[in-house]
Protein backbone atom coordinates (compact mmCIF):
# COMPACT_ATOMS: atom_id res chain seq x y z
CA UNK A 1 0.00 0.00 0.00
CA UNK A 2 1.32 3.42 -0.83
CA UNK A 3 2.12 5.75 2.02
CA UNK A 4 2.33 9.48 1.86
CA UNK A 5 5.40 10.83 3.61
CA UNK A 6 4.66 13.11 6.54
CA UNK A 7 5.81 16.73 6.12
CA UNK A 8 8.40 16.18 8.87
CA UNK A 9 9.80 13.06 7.26
CA UNK A 10 9.86 14.70 3.88
CA UNK A 11 11.50 17.87 5.12
CA UNK A 12 14.14 15.98 7.08
CA UNK A 13 14.93 13.74 4.11
CA UNK A 14 15.03 16.73 1.78
CA UNK A 15 17.34 18.64 4.11
CA UNK A 16 19.79 15.77 4.32
CA UNK A 17 19.70 15.00 0.62
CA UNK A 18 19.82 18.60 -0.59
CA UNK A 19 22.71 19.03 1.81
CA UNK A 20 24.50 16.08 0.25
CA UNK A 21 23.90 17.32 -3.27
CA UNK A 22 24.96 20.89 -2.48
CA UNK A 23 27.78 20.06 -0.08
CA UNK A 24 30.72 20.09 -2.58
CA UNK A 25 29.68 23.43 -4.09
CA UNK A 26 28.81 24.85 -0.70
CA UNK A 27 32.16 23.94 0.85
CA UNK A 28 34.08 24.98 -2.28
CA UNK A 29 32.43 28.43 -2.14
CA UNK A 30 32.89 28.78 1.61
CA UNK A 31 36.55 27.78 1.38
CA UNK A 32 37.15 30.80 -0.82
CA UNK A 33 35.52 33.19 1.65
CA UNK A 34 36.71 31.51 4.85
CA UNK A 35 40.25 30.81 3.68
CA UNK A 36 40.50 27.15 4.68
CA UNK A 37 38.59 23.93 4.11
CA UNK A 38 38.03 23.05 7.77
CA UNK A 39 36.36 26.37 8.57
CA UNK A 40 34.28 26.02 5.40
CA UNK A 41 33.11 22.58 6.50
CA UNK A 42 32.15 23.92 9.93
CA UNK A 43 30.15 26.73 8.33
CA UNK A 44 28.43 24.26 5.99
CA UNK A 45 27.57 22.16 9.04
CA UNK A 46 26.05 25.24 10.68
CA UNK A 47 23.89 25.75 7.60
CA UNK A 48 22.68 22.15 7.83
CA UNK A 49 21.69 22.68 11.46
CA UNK A 50 19.78 25.82 10.46
CA UNK A 51 18.06 23.98 7.62
CA UNK A 52 17.02 21.17 9.96
CA UNK A 53 15.42 23.82 12.19
CA UNK A 54 13.69 25.83 9.49
CA UNK A 55 12.78 23.65 6.52
CA UNK A 56 10.45 21.31 8.40
CA UNK A 57 8.61 24.46 9.57
CA UNK A 58 8.77 26.73 6.49
CA UNK A 59 9.14 24.19 3.68
CA UNK A 60 12.10 23.48 1.43
CA UNK A 61 13.22 26.71 -0.27
CA UNK A 62 13.08 26.88 -4.08
CA UNK A 63 16.87 27.08 -4.30
CA UNK A 64 18.27 24.91 -1.48
CA UNK A 65 21.90 25.44 -2.53
CA UNK A 66 21.59 29.22 -2.52
CA UNK A 67 19.75 29.12 0.80
CA UNK A 68 22.46 26.98 2.40
CA UNK A 69 25.21 29.26 1.10
CA UNK A 70 23.55 32.44 2.32
CA UNK A 71 22.76 30.88 5.70
CA UNK A 72 26.32 29.64 6.12
CA UNK A 73 27.60 33.15 5.47
CA UNK A 74 25.15 34.61 8.00
CA UNK A 75 26.27 32.02 10.53
CA UNK A 76 29.84 33.04 9.83
CA UNK A 77 28.95 36.60 10.79
CA UNK A 78 27.26 35.35 13.98
CA UNK A 79 30.45 33.48 14.83
CA UNK A 80 32.55 36.55 14.23
CA UNK A 81 30.46 38.43 16.75
CA UNK A 82 31.22 35.73 19.32
CA UNK A 83 34.77 34.93 18.33
CA UNK A 84 37.45 37.48 17.59
CA UNK A 85 39.56 35.04 15.55
CA UNK A 86 36.89 35.12 12.85
CA UNK A 87 37.09 38.88 12.63
CA UNK A 88 39.58 38.93 9.78
CA UNK A 89 37.22 36.91 7.66
CA UNK A 90 34.25 39.17 8.28
CA UNK A 91 35.28 41.73 5.71
CA UNK A 92 35.44 39.08 3.00
CA UNK A 93 32.17 37.47 3.95
CA UNK A 94 30.40 40.81 4.28
CA UNK A 95 31.58 41.70 0.80
CA UNK A 96 30.28 38.39 -0.53
CA UNK A 97 26.90 39.00 1.05
CA UNK A 98 26.60 42.38 -0.65
CA UNK A 99 27.40 40.78 -3.99
CA UNK A 100 24.84 38.05 -3.35
CA UNK A 101 22.11 40.56 -2.64
CA UNK A 102 22.81 42.41 -5.86
CA UNK A 103 22.98 39.19 -7.87
CA UNK A 104 20.61 36.59 -6.52
CA UNK A 105 20.88 34.61 -9.77
CA UNK A 106 23.17 31.54 -10.02
CA UNK A 107 26.66 32.74 -9.25
CA UNK A 108 29.23 31.92 -11.94
CA UNK A 109 31.92 32.25 -9.26
CA UNK A 110 30.52 29.08 -7.65
CA UNK A 111 31.51 27.03 -10.69
CA UNK A 112 35.01 28.51 -10.42
CA UNK A 113 35.05 27.56 -6.75
CA UNK A 114 34.43 23.91 -7.52
CA UNK A 115 37.22 24.09 -10.09
CA UNK A 116 39.46 25.70 -7.45
CA UNK A 117 38.60 22.86 -5.09
CA UNK A 118 39.39 20.06 -7.54
CA UNK A 119 42.63 21.79 -8.58
CA UNK A 120 43.60 22.06 -4.90
CA UNK A 121 42.62 18.45 -4.16
CA UNK A 122 44.83 17.29 -7.05
CA UNK A 123 47.78 19.56 -6.23
CA UNK A 124 51.12 17.86 -6.99
CA UNK A 125 52.32 18.49 -3.43
CA UNK A 126 49.87 15.80 -2.24
CA UNK A 127 50.61 12.08 -2.60
CA UNK A 128 48.38 10.21 -5.06
CA UNK A 129 46.18 8.42 -2.44
CA UNK A 130 45.53 11.77 -0.74
CA UNK A 131 44.49 13.33 -4.05
CA UNK A 132 42.08 10.46 -4.66
CA UNK A 133 40.55 10.63 -1.18
CA UNK A 134 40.28 14.43 -1.19
CA UNK A 135 38.71 14.49 -4.67
CA UNK A 136 36.11 11.86 -3.75
CA UNK A 137 35.34 13.67 -0.50
CA UNK A 138 35.40 17.33 -1.52
CA UNK A 139 34.19 17.13 -5.13
CA UNK A 140 32.38 13.78 -5.30
CA UNK A 141 30.73 14.45 -1.94
CA UNK A 142 31.38 10.93 -0.62
CA UNK A 143 31.67 10.43 3.12
CA UNK A 144 34.90 9.03 4.57
CA UNK A 145 32.95 5.85 5.40
CA UNK A 146 31.91 5.46 1.75
CA UNK A 147 35.44 6.02 0.51
CA UNK A 148 36.79 3.51 3.05
CA UNK A 149 34.24 0.89 1.98
CA UNK A 150 35.10 1.38 -1.69
CA UNK A 151 38.84 1.09 -1.09
CA UNK A 152 38.58 -1.73 1.47
CA UNK A 153 40.49 0.20 4.12
CA UNK A 154 39.46 1.24 7.66
CA UNK A 155 37.54 4.52 7.84
CA UNK A 156 40.22 5.94 10.15
CA UNK A 157 42.79 5.47 7.36
CA UNK A 158 40.74 7.59 4.96
CA UNK A 159 39.99 10.19 7.63
CA UNK A 160 43.71 10.43 8.48
CA UNK A 161 44.61 10.74 4.80
CA UNK A 162 42.19 13.65 4.40
CA UNK A 163 43.28 15.37 7.62
CA UNK A 164 46.94 15.14 6.58
CA UNK A 165 46.17 16.40 3.08
CA UNK A 166 44.34 19.44 4.46
CA UNK A 167 47.24 20.10 6.83
CA UNK A 168 49.71 19.91 3.94
CA UNK A 169 47.59 22.37 1.96
CA UNK A 170 47.58 24.77 4.93
CA UNK A 171 51.25 24.30 5.88
CA UNK A 172 52.54 24.73 2.35
CA UNK A 173 50.23 27.70 1.87
CA UNK A 174 48.76 26.22 -1.31
CA UNK A 175 46.77 29.02 -2.91
CA UNK A 176 43.08 28.25 -3.42
CA UNK A 177 43.07 29.02 -7.09
CA UNK A 178 42.88 27.67 -10.61
CA UNK A 179 46.37 27.70 -12.15
CA UNK A 180 46.82 29.76 -15.30
CA UNK A 181 48.60 29.12 -18.57
CA UNK A 182 50.64 25.94 -19.07
CA UNK A 183 50.31 25.12 -15.37
CA UNK A 184 46.56 24.68 -15.89
CA UNK A 185 47.00 21.88 -18.39
CA UNK A 186 49.53 20.17 -16.08
CA UNK A 187 47.10 20.41 -13.18
CA UNK A 188 44.23 19.28 -15.35
CA UNK A 189 46.37 16.26 -16.22
CA UNK A 190 46.67 15.50 -12.52
CA UNK A 191 42.89 15.92 -12.06
CA UNK A 192 42.11 13.58 -14.96
CA UNK A 193 44.65 11.04 -13.76
CA UNK A 194 42.95 10.95 -10.35
CA UNK A 195 39.56 10.41 -11.99
CA UNK A 196 40.99 7.63 -14.14
CA UNK A 197 42.51 5.93 -11.07
CA UNK A 198 39.12 6.04 -9.34
CA UNK A 199 37.39 4.56 -12.38
CA UNK A 200 39.94 1.79 -12.78
CA UNK A 201 39.71 0.88 -9.11
CA UNK A 202 35.98 0.33 -9.60
CA UNK A 203 36.35 -1.30 -13.02
CA UNK A 204 38.86 -3.84 -11.70
CA UNK A 205 36.34 -4.72 -9.00
CA UNK A 206 33.29 -5.18 -11.21
CA UNK A 207 34.01 -8.83 -11.83
CA UNK A 208 35.69 -9.61 -8.54
CA UNK A 209 34.05 -10.57 -5.26
CA UNK A 210 33.78 -6.96 -4.17
CA UNK A 211 30.93 -5.83 -6.38
CA UNK A 212 30.13 -2.83 -4.17
CA UNK A 213 33.31 -1.12 -5.20
CA UNK A 214 31.95 -0.88 -8.73
CA UNK A 215 30.16 2.24 -7.50
CA UNK A 216 33.54 3.93 -7.91
CA UNK A 217 33.02 3.71 -11.68
CA UNK A 218 29.85 5.78 -11.35
CA UNK A 219 31.62 8.22 -9.02
CA UNK A 220 34.43 8.63 -11.56
CA UNK A 221 31.91 9.07 -14.38
CA UNK A 222 30.11 11.83 -12.50
CA UNK A 223 33.45 13.49 -11.66
CA UNK A 224 34.51 13.32 -15.33
CA UNK A 225 31.22 14.92 -16.42
CA UNK A 226 31.58 17.61 -13.72
CA UNK A 227 35.14 18.44 -14.83
CA UNK A 228 34.10 18.53 -18.50
CA UNK A 229 31.40 21.06 -17.58
CA UNK A 230 33.84 23.11 -15.45
CA UNK A 231 36.43 23.40 -18.24
CA UNK A 232 34.28 22.98 -21.37
CA UNK A 233 37.09 24.34 -23.57
CA UNK A 234 39.58 21.62 -22.60
CA UNK A 235 39.57 18.77 -25.13
CA UNK A 236 41.14 16.25 -22.74
CA UNK A 237 38.35 16.72 -20.19
CA UNK A 238 35.89 15.61 -22.88
CA UNK A 239 38.32 12.90 -23.96
CA UNK A 240 38.28 11.50 -20.42
CA UNK A 241 34.47 11.68 -20.21
CA UNK A 242 34.30 9.86 -23.57
CA UNK A 243 36.75 7.18 -22.46
CA UNK A 244 34.86 6.48 -19.24
CA UNK A 245 31.39 6.47 -20.83
CA UNK A 246 32.63 4.04 -23.51
CA UNK A 247 34.32 1.74 -21.01
CA UNK A 248 31.32 1.86 -18.68
CA UNK A 249 29.12 0.81 -21.62
CA UNK A 250 30.61 -2.69 -21.33
CA UNK A 251 30.08 -3.18 -17.59
CA UNK A 252 27.05 -5.47 -17.98
CA UNK A 253 28.84 -7.68 -20.51
CA UNK A 254 32.18 -8.07 -18.81
CA UNK A 255 31.20 -10.60 -16.19
CA UNK A 256 29.07 -13.73 -16.47
CA UNK A 257 26.38 -14.94 -14.08
CA UNK A 258 29.08 -16.38 -11.79
CA UNK A 259 30.87 -12.99 -11.93
CA UNK A 260 33.76 -14.41 -13.90
CA UNK A 261 35.56 -11.96 -16.12
CA UNK A 262 34.48 -12.11 -19.78
CA UNK A 263 37.05 -10.83 -22.28
CA UNK A 264 36.15 -8.23 -24.85
CA UNK A 265 36.11 -10.71 -27.72
CA UNK A 266 33.72 -13.04 -25.86
CA UNK A 267 31.31 -10.40 -24.64
CA UNK A 268 27.66 -10.43 -25.65
CA UNK A 269 27.63 -7.09 -27.42
CA UNK A 270 23.84 -6.83 -27.18
CA UNK A 271 24.48 -6.21 -23.49
CA UNK A 272 26.61 -3.16 -24.16
CA UNK A 273 24.83 -0.03 -22.98
CA UNK A 274 23.95 1.95 -26.08
CA UNK A 275 23.15 5.12 -24.13
CA UNK A 276 26.67 5.22 -22.66
CA UNK A 277 28.10 4.51 -26.11
CA UNK A 278 26.12 7.41 -27.58
CA UNK A 279 27.21 9.69 -24.75
CA UNK A 280 30.82 8.54 -25.26
CA UNK A 281 30.70 9.31 -28.97
CA UNK A 282 29.20 12.74 -28.26
CA UNK A 283 31.96 13.58 -25.76
CA UNK A 284 34.62 12.28 -28.15
CA UNK A 285 33.13 14.47 -30.88
CA UNK A 286 33.49 17.49 -28.59
CA UNK A 287 37.12 16.59 -27.83
CA UNK A 288 37.95 16.20 -31.54
CA UNK A 289 36.18 19.44 -32.47
CA UNK A 290 38.08 21.39 -29.79
CA UNK A 291 41.40 19.89 -30.89
CA UNK A 292 40.69 20.66 -34.55
CA UNK A 293 39.70 24.25 -33.78
CA UNK A 294 43.02 24.72 -32.00
CA UNK A 295 45.02 22.81 -34.57
CA UNK A 296 46.06 20.28 -31.91
CA UNK A 297 46.50 16.52 -32.31
CA UNK A 298 44.28 14.37 -30.06
CA UNK A 299 45.55 14.00 -26.48
CA UNK A 300 46.17 10.77 -24.60
CA UNK A 301 42.61 10.37 -23.35
CA UNK A 302 40.99 11.32 -26.66
CA UNK A 303 43.22 8.70 -28.35
CA UNK A 304 42.26 6.03 -25.83
CA UNK A 305 38.61 7.01 -26.21
CA UNK A 306 39.00 6.69 -29.98
CA UNK A 307 40.29 3.14 -29.46
CA UNK A 308 37.34 2.34 -27.17
CA UNK A 309 35.05 3.87 -29.80
CA UNK A 310 36.53 1.62 -32.50
CA UNK A 311 35.63 -1.40 -30.36
CA UNK A 312 32.17 0.02 -29.68
CA UNK A 313 31.53 0.40 -33.41
CA UNK A 314 32.16 -3.28 -34.19
CA UNK A 315 28.90 -5.27 -34.20
CA UNK A 316 30.89 -8.48 -33.57
CA UNK A 317 34.45 -9.12 -32.41
CA UNK A 318 35.28 -10.33 -35.94
CA UNK A 319 34.19 -6.95 -37.34
CA UNK A 320 36.77 -5.08 -35.25
CA UNK A 321 38.77 -2.63 -37.33
CA UNK A 322 42.21 -3.73 -36.12
CA UNK A 323 43.94 -1.60 -38.73
CA UNK A 324 42.41 1.50 -37.18
CA UNK A 325 43.12 0.32 -33.64
CA UNK A 326 46.75 -0.58 -34.43
CA UNK A 327 47.13 2.85 -36.03
CA UNK A 328 45.71 4.60 -32.97
CA UNK A 329 48.05 2.63 -30.70
CA UNK A 330 50.99 3.57 -32.93
CA UNK A 331 49.98 7.22 -32.54
CA UNK A 332 49.62 6.80 -28.80
CA UNK A 333 53.00 5.01 -28.59
CA UNK A 334 54.68 7.75 -30.60
CA UNK A 335 53.28 10.63 -28.55
CA UNK A 336 53.00 9.05 -25.10
CA UNK A 337 55.43 6.13 -25.15
CA UNK A 338 55.08 3.52 -22.43
CA UNK A 339 55.63 -0.24 -22.29
CA UNK A 340 51.91 -0.78 -21.60
CA UNK A 341 50.91 1.11 -24.74
CA UNK A 342 53.51 -0.89 -26.67
CA UNK A 343 52.04 -4.12 -25.30
CA UNK A 344 48.59 -3.05 -26.46
CA UNK A 345 50.00 -2.24 -29.85
CA UNK A 346 51.44 -5.77 -29.96
CA UNK A 347 47.95 -7.18 -29.40
CA UNK A 348 46.42 -5.04 -32.15
CA UNK A 349 49.26 -5.85 -34.56
CA UNK A 350 48.79 -9.57 -33.83
CA UNK A 351 45.13 -9.27 -34.79
CA UNK A 352 46.06 -7.39 -37.95
CA UNK A 353 49.21 -9.20 -39.15
CA UNK A 354 49.16 -12.46 -37.18
CA UNK A 355 50.56 -13.73 -33.87
CA UNK A 356 54.21 -13.80 -35.02
CA UNK A 357 54.24 -10.04 -35.71
CA UNK A 358 52.53 -9.40 -32.38
CA UNK A 359 54.89 -11.65 -30.45
CA UNK A 360 57.87 -9.84 -31.91
CA UNK A 361 56.59 -6.58 -30.39
CA UNK A 362 55.57 -8.24 -27.11
CA UNK A 363 58.98 -9.88 -26.78
CA UNK A 364 60.64 -6.52 -27.39
CA UNK A 365 58.62 -5.14 -24.47
CA UNK A 366 59.55 -8.18 -22.36
CA UNK A 367 63.25 -7.70 -23.21
CA UNK A 368 63.22 -4.25 -21.56
CA UNK A 369 62.28 -5.91 -18.27
CA UNK A 370 60.00 -2.97 -17.45
CA UNK A 371 56.89 -5.14 -17.24
CA UNK A 372 58.41 -8.26 -15.65
CA UNK A 373 55.96 -8.19 -12.75
CA UNK A 374 53.00 -7.13 -14.86
CA UNK A 375 50.65 -10.09 -15.30
CA UNK A 376 49.20 -8.92 -18.60
CA UNK A 377 52.57 -9.01 -20.35
CA UNK A 378 52.71 -12.72 -19.62
CA UNK A 379 49.02 -13.20 -20.44
CA UNK A 380 49.51 -11.56 -23.85
CA UNK A 381 52.63 -13.64 -24.54
CA UNK A 382 50.76 -16.77 -23.46
CA UNK A 383 47.96 -15.96 -25.85
CA UNK A 384 50.26 -15.30 -28.80
CA UNK A 385 52.40 -18.37 -28.07
CA UNK A 386 49.26 -20.51 -27.99
CA UNK A 387 48.23 -19.25 -31.37
CA UNK A 388 51.70 -20.08 -32.69
CA UNK A 389 51.37 -23.64 -31.30
CA UNK A 390 54.20 -23.15 -28.80
CA UNK A 391 52.23 -24.74 -26.00
CA UNK A 392 54.82 -25.43 -23.26
CA UNK A 393 55.98 -21.81 -23.44
CA UNK A 394 52.38 -20.60 -23.46
CA UNK A 395 51.56 -22.66 -20.37
CA UNK A 396 54.55 -21.21 -18.54
CA UNK A 397 53.51 -17.67 -19.50
CA UNK A 398 49.90 -18.13 -18.29
CA UNK A 399 51.08 -19.69 -15.03
CA UNK A 400 53.39 -16.74 -14.47
CA UNK A 401 50.56 -14.31 -15.26
CA UNK A 402 48.18 -16.03 -12.83
CA UNK A 403 50.78 -15.85 -10.06
CA UNK A 404 51.17 -12.11 -10.58
CA UNK A 405 47.52 -10.99 -10.44
CA UNK A 406 45.68 -10.27 -7.22
CA UNK A 407 42.25 -10.25 -8.86
CA UNK A 408 40.61 -13.62 -8.25
CA UNK A 409 38.44 -13.43 -11.37
CA UNK A 410 41.45 -12.78 -13.58
CA UNK A 411 43.43 -15.47 -11.82
CA UNK A 412 40.74 -18.04 -12.53
CA UNK A 413 40.67 -17.10 -16.18
CA UNK A 414 44.45 -17.27 -16.55
CA UNK A 415 44.80 -20.59 -14.73
CA UNK A 416 42.07 -21.98 -16.95
CA UNK A 417 44.07 -20.99 -19.99
CA UNK A 418 47.27 -22.44 -18.52
CA UNK A 419 45.46 -25.79 -18.24
CA UNK A 420 43.56 -25.92 -21.52
CA UNK A 421 46.01 -25.11 -24.22
CA UNK A 422 44.02 -27.06 -26.77
CA UNK A 423 41.37 -24.40 -26.63
CA UNK A 424 42.74 -22.40 -29.54
CA UNK A 425 40.85 -19.21 -29.18
CA UNK A 426 41.96 -16.44 -31.44
CA UNK A 427 40.83 -13.74 -29.13
CA UNK A 428 43.14 -11.01 -28.08
CA UNK A 429 44.12 -10.51 -24.49
CA UNK A 430 43.81 -6.79 -24.65
CA UNK A 431 45.52 -4.49 -22.23
CA UNK A 432 44.44 -0.98 -21.76
CA UNK A 433 46.73 1.85 -22.62
CA UNK A 434 47.75 4.13 -19.85
CA UNK A 435 50.37 6.59 -18.93
CA UNK A 436 53.48 5.93 -16.94
CA UNK A 437 56.44 3.69 -17.59
CA UNK A 438 55.99 1.44 -14.57
CA UNK A 439 52.36 0.49 -14.38
CA UNK A 440 50.82 1.11 -10.97
CA UNK A 441 48.53 -1.84 -10.26
CA UNK A 442 45.37 0.19 -10.61
CA UNK A 443 46.27 2.22 -13.65
CA UNK A 444 45.77 -0.30 -16.40
CA UNK A 445 44.33 -3.66 -17.12
CA UNK A 446 43.31 -5.99 -19.81
CA UNK A 447 40.68 -4.38 -21.93
CA UNK A 448 37.36 -5.97 -21.07
CA UNK B 1 22.62 3.74 -9.35
CA UNK B 2 20.37 4.79 -12.16
CA UNK B 3 16.74 5.83 -11.85
CA UNK B 4 14.03 6.46 -14.39
CA UNK B 5 11.87 9.44 -13.50
CA UNK B 6 8.51 9.18 -15.24
CA UNK B 7 6.59 12.43 -15.45
CA UNK B 8 2.81 11.96 -15.41
CA UNK B 9 0.15 14.53 -15.93
CA UNK B 10 -3.46 14.88 -17.04
CA UNK B 11 -3.38 16.96 -20.26
CA UNK B 12 -6.94 18.12 -19.58
CA UNK B 13 -5.78 19.73 -16.34
CA UNK B 14 -2.49 21.15 -17.63
CA UNK B 15 -2.19 24.72 -18.98
CA UNK B 16 -3.50 24.64 -22.57
CA UNK B 17 -0.45 26.37 -24.07
CA UNK B 18 2.03 24.13 -22.27
CA UNK B 19 4.99 25.54 -20.32
CA UNK B 20 5.31 29.33 -20.54
CA UNK B 21 8.58 31.11 -21.26
CA UNK B 22 9.50 31.48 -17.58
CA UNK B 23 8.97 27.77 -16.92
CA UNK B 24 10.89 26.82 -20.03
CA UNK B 25 13.80 28.92 -18.85
CA UNK B 26 13.65 27.50 -15.32
CA UNK B 27 13.56 23.96 -16.72
CA UNK B 28 16.48 24.75 -19.00
CA UNK B 29 18.46 25.99 -16.01
CA UNK B 30 17.61 22.91 -13.98
CA UNK B 31 18.59 20.61 -16.83
CA UNK B 32 21.89 22.47 -17.14
CA UNK B 33 22.46 22.15 -13.40
CA UNK B 34 21.73 18.41 -13.51
CA UNK B 35 24.03 17.98 -16.50
CA UNK B 36 26.84 19.86 -14.76
CA UNK B 37 26.38 17.75 -11.64
CA UNK B 38 26.86 14.70 -13.86
CA UNK B 39 23.54 13.14 -12.82
CA UNK B 40 21.39 13.63 -15.92
CA UNK B 41 21.98 10.88 -18.48
CA UNK B 42 19.02 11.47 -20.73
CA UNK B 43 15.73 13.36 -20.80
CA UNK B 44 12.95 14.01 -23.26
CA UNK B 45 9.32 15.00 -23.49
CA UNK B 46 6.91 12.71 -25.34
CA UNK B 47 4.50 13.46 -28.16
CA UNK B 48 0.79 13.69 -27.21
CA UNK B 49 -0.95 10.43 -26.35
CA UNK B 50 -3.26 10.92 -29.37
CA UNK B 51 -0.30 9.97 -31.57
CA UNK B 52 0.53 6.86 -29.55
CA UNK B 53 -0.03 3.24 -30.47
CA UNK B 54 -0.64 0.46 -28.00
CA UNK B 55 -0.19 -3.22 -28.66
CA UNK B 56 -1.84 -5.52 -26.19
CA UNK B 57 -0.89 -9.18 -25.84
CA UNK B 58 -3.61 -11.32 -24.35
CA UNK B 59 -4.08 -15.06 -24.65
CA UNK B 60 -1.39 -15.20 -27.32
CA UNK B 61 -3.14 -12.65 -29.54
CA UNK B 62 -1.93 -9.14 -30.20
CA UNK B 63 -4.36 -6.26 -30.55
CA UNK B 64 -3.09 -3.00 -32.00
CA UNK B 65 -4.92 0.12 -30.85
CA UNK B 66 -4.21 3.68 -32.00
CA UNK B 67 -4.85 6.68 -29.75
CA UNK B 68 -6.57 8.63 -28.34
CA UNK B 69 -6.99 6.51 -25.25
CA UNK B 70 -9.89 8.17 -23.53
CA UNK B 71 -9.84 5.86 -20.53
CA UNK B 72 -6.46 7.08 -19.30
CA UNK B 73 -6.34 10.44 -17.59
CA UNK B 74 -2.78 10.77 -16.30
CA UNK B 75 -0.31 9.91 -19.01
CA UNK B 76 3.46 9.87 -19.21
CA UNK B 77 4.52 13.19 -20.68
CA UNK B 78 8.26 12.77 -20.43
CA UNK B 79 11.13 11.13 -18.59
CA UNK B 80 14.55 11.72 -17.09
CA UNK B 81 17.22 9.06 -16.64
CA UNK B 82 19.36 9.91 -13.63
CA UNK B 83 22.60 8.53 -12.20
CA UNK B 84 22.93 9.26 -8.49
CA UNK B 85 24.68 7.81 -5.49
CA UNK B 86 21.43 7.13 -3.62
CA UNK B 87 17.69 6.76 -4.24
CA UNK B 88 17.08 9.83 -2.06
CA UNK B 89 19.21 11.96 -4.38
CA UNK B 90 17.10 10.89 -7.35
CA UNK B 91 13.96 11.82 -5.37
CA UNK B 92 15.42 15.24 -4.56
CA UNK B 93 16.30 15.99 -8.20
CA UNK B 94 12.82 14.87 -9.28
CA UNK B 95 11.33 17.09 -6.61
CA UNK B 96 13.34 20.02 -7.95
CA UNK B 97 11.80 19.37 -11.34
CA UNK B 98 8.33 19.73 -9.77
CA UNK B 99 9.42 22.80 -7.79
CA UNK B 100 10.05 24.86 -10.94
CA UNK B 101 6.38 24.34 -11.94
CA UNK B 102 3.82 26.85 -10.69
CA UNK B 103 0.60 26.08 -8.81
CA UNK B 104 -1.28 25.87 -12.13
CA UNK B 105 0.38 22.51 -12.75
CA UNK B 106 -1.13 19.28 -11.47
CA UNK B 107 1.35 16.49 -12.02
CA UNK B 108 3.25 13.58 -10.54
CA UNK B 109 6.67 12.05 -10.97
CA UNK B 110 7.40 8.40 -10.36
CA UNK B 111 10.99 7.45 -9.51
CA UNK B 112 11.96 3.89 -10.40
CA UNK B 113 15.41 2.43 -9.88
CA UNK B 114 16.80 0.50 -12.84
CA UNK B 115 17.20 -3.20 -12.16
CA UNK B 116 20.71 -3.21 -13.54
CA UNK B 117 24.08 -2.91 -11.85
CA UNK B 118 25.51 -0.86 -14.72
Amino acid sequence: MSRERSPEERARGAVETAWRIEWPRLVAGLTRVAGDIDTAEELAQDALVAALEQWPRDGVPPNPGGWLMLTAKHRAIDRVRRDATYARKLALIGHELLIDQQQPAPDPVIEDDLLRMICTACHPVLPQPARVALTLRMVGGLTTAEIARAYLVPESTVAQRIVRAKRTIADKRIAYEVPRGPELSTRLGSVLEVIYLIFNEGYAATSGRDWLRAELCEDALRLARIVASLVPGEPEAHGMAALLELQASRTRARSDSARNLVLLADQDRSRWNQLYIRRGFAALGRAHALNRSRGLPPGRYALQAAIAAAHAMAPTAADTDWRRIAGLYALLAARFPSPVVELNRAVAVAMLHGPAAGLELADAVAATGALDDYHLLHAVRGDLLTRLGREPEARAAFTRAAALTANSAEQGLLLGRARSQHDRRTQPVQVQACRGSTPPPTAQKRET
Amino acid sequence: MRSMVLIRLDPARAPADGPDAALQEAMGQLIEEMTKAGVLLDTAGLHPIEEATRIRLSGGTQTVVDGPFTESKEIIGGYCLLQTRSAEEAVEWASRFLRVHGPEWEMEVEIRQLDDPA
